[in-house]
């Protein structure tokens, strides 16, 4: 094993006002939250910032918290941190079904969702779900405040996000579920554990007395970003309960998969639909 | 720049001048040479260098040692008291929970957490929370064996 140490100085504030200072001074340091994708980009020689900003000190960064209608996720809450949160349990069951599929334990434990949403991989397990309960992201620069950014808006090819160089993602905030809603999560890899997903499911559905009233269907490793289904959630909405698989049929439309390491383009335009063929089988009014 | 970082190893206080890039895993092995913690595959994947951090199990080839200030770290040294082997421990011996031996450790741990986390964990929570430890010898029926009968 080669032995790979980077030798760059490292940015270590403890408070965020310090931190987005160190981010606009320094806009080609290499932010690190819990080091589960950089530390192995750096140890493969992918990576050599030369300089690093660390962010694990921000402890206004950490944990969850419910103000009415909506959960709010520190950007540096674990996957463990939300799998074991009890309002995350009630208000997002299918993001702590996800945050339990990443990696296994070690990564859960190191592992934030706001890693795993700049990092920006195709492949994240949590971003297909953060996109199907309609997310916000909160971001902050010392110069501008705060702004917030829907995720369906946040990742615009691919690992390019609208994030600028100055600012930071501090939280999540979830709507609450809606009355009717149902939720799902499946992620399609070679094994449960440490697996890279093929292909990647969160999706919402609204019934109103037995017709959908809306729909969110989106998937991860299957595009160059997390994407959105536009056109199978038009064909869901209207829909019976009973009569909704018929609409995954679009799904195919709507990505754009390729051939790689992990899987072919056809195997997961074929798993992609029937995964979620499968779901909406079994949602009865 | 070297800096220097310090805490808690085994309930000792260490400290130790070091790149602050440098992963944990070398801090134990090189800086510190508490070698009981072995490494893998150098980038998270098969949890032989699992080491606790402040509790939890994490892959130490992914701790950059600038977040270690403070912190609480149990390697597989810190499991035997004095000459008292832990549960898990003598579980793996009896049950022949270690072949080739390089991923004993990083499963010693991740057991030995569960155990202090779910003193009566299924069969099934048990390969959950050893999915992310491989072995390359394949050996997991026996070290499953070992961990539910150390906790039974």
């Amino acid at each position: 094993m080669t032995l790979i140490v980077s030798e760059s100085p490292v940015l270590d504030p403890r408070t965020l006002a310090e931190a987005l200072q160190l981010r606009a001074a320094h806009p080609e340091a290499m932010p690190l939250a819990g080091g589960t994708d950089v530390m192995v980009y750096l140890e493969a020689g992918v990576i050599d910032p030369p300089r690093w900003l660390n962010l694990w000190r921000l402890n206004a960064l950490r944990g969850l918290s419910r103000s009415g209608d909506t959960l709010r996720i520190g950007a540096l809450a674990t996957h463990t941190d939300i799998g074991r949160n009890a309002d995350a349990q009630t208000l997002a069951p299918a993001l702590v079904e996800a945050c339990r599929t990443v990696g296994a334990a070690q990564i859960q434990n190191r592992g934030t969702l706001g890693g795993n949403i700049v990092n920006a991989s195709p492949a994240g397990d949590t971003l297909p779900v953060l996109l199907a309960l309609d997310a916000v992201f909160e971001l902050h620069s010392a110069a501008r405040g705060e702004r917030r950014v829907p995720a369906a808006a946040f990742w615009q090819a691919y690992r390019k996000m609208d994030l600028a160089s100055d600012e930071l993602l501090v939280a999540v905030h979830l709507p609450a579920p809606g009355a009717g809603d149902h939720t799902h999560y499946r992620k399609v890899g070679t094994r449960l554990a440490q697996a890279i997903s093929k292909v990647v499911l969160g999706a919402r559905v609204r019934l109103d007395a037995g017709v959908v009233t809306e729909a969110r269907v989106a998937y991860g490793s299957v595009a160059a970003t997390p994407v959105r289904c536009p056109k199978t959630e038009a064909a869901l909405v209207g829909r019976r309960a009973g009569d909704l698989a018929a609409a995954a049929d679009l799904v195919a439309q709507d990505i754009r998969p390729i051939d790689d390491v992990r899987s072919t383009a056809e195997y997961r335009r074929d798993v992609a639909a029937r995964v979620l063929r499968g779901w909406l089988g079994t949602l009865t009014a | 720049m070297k800096t220097s970082i310090t805490f808690t190893l085994n309930d000792r206080e260490v400290t130790v001048d070091t790149l602050p890039m440098a992963r944990l895993l070398d801090v134990l092995r090189e800086d510190l040479r508490v070698t009981g913690t072995k490494e893998g595959c150098g980038e998270g994947e098969c949890g032989a260098c699992t080491v606790l951090v402040d509790g939890h199990p994490v892959n130490s080839c992914l701790v950059p040692a600038i977040q270690l200030q403070g912190a609480r770290v149990q390697t597989v040294e810190g499991l035997a008291q004095d000459d008292r082997l832990h549960p898990i421990q003598e579980a793996f011996l009896k049950h022949g929970g270690a072949q080739c031996g390089i991923c004993t450790p990083g499963f010693l741990v991740a057991a030995a957490e569960l155990l202090a986390r779910e003193p009566h964990p299924s069969r099934a929570q048990v390969r959950e929370a050893l999915a992310g430890n491989l072995c390359r010898c394949t050996g997991y029926q026996k070290i499953v064996d070992a961990v539910v009968e150390a906790l039974a």
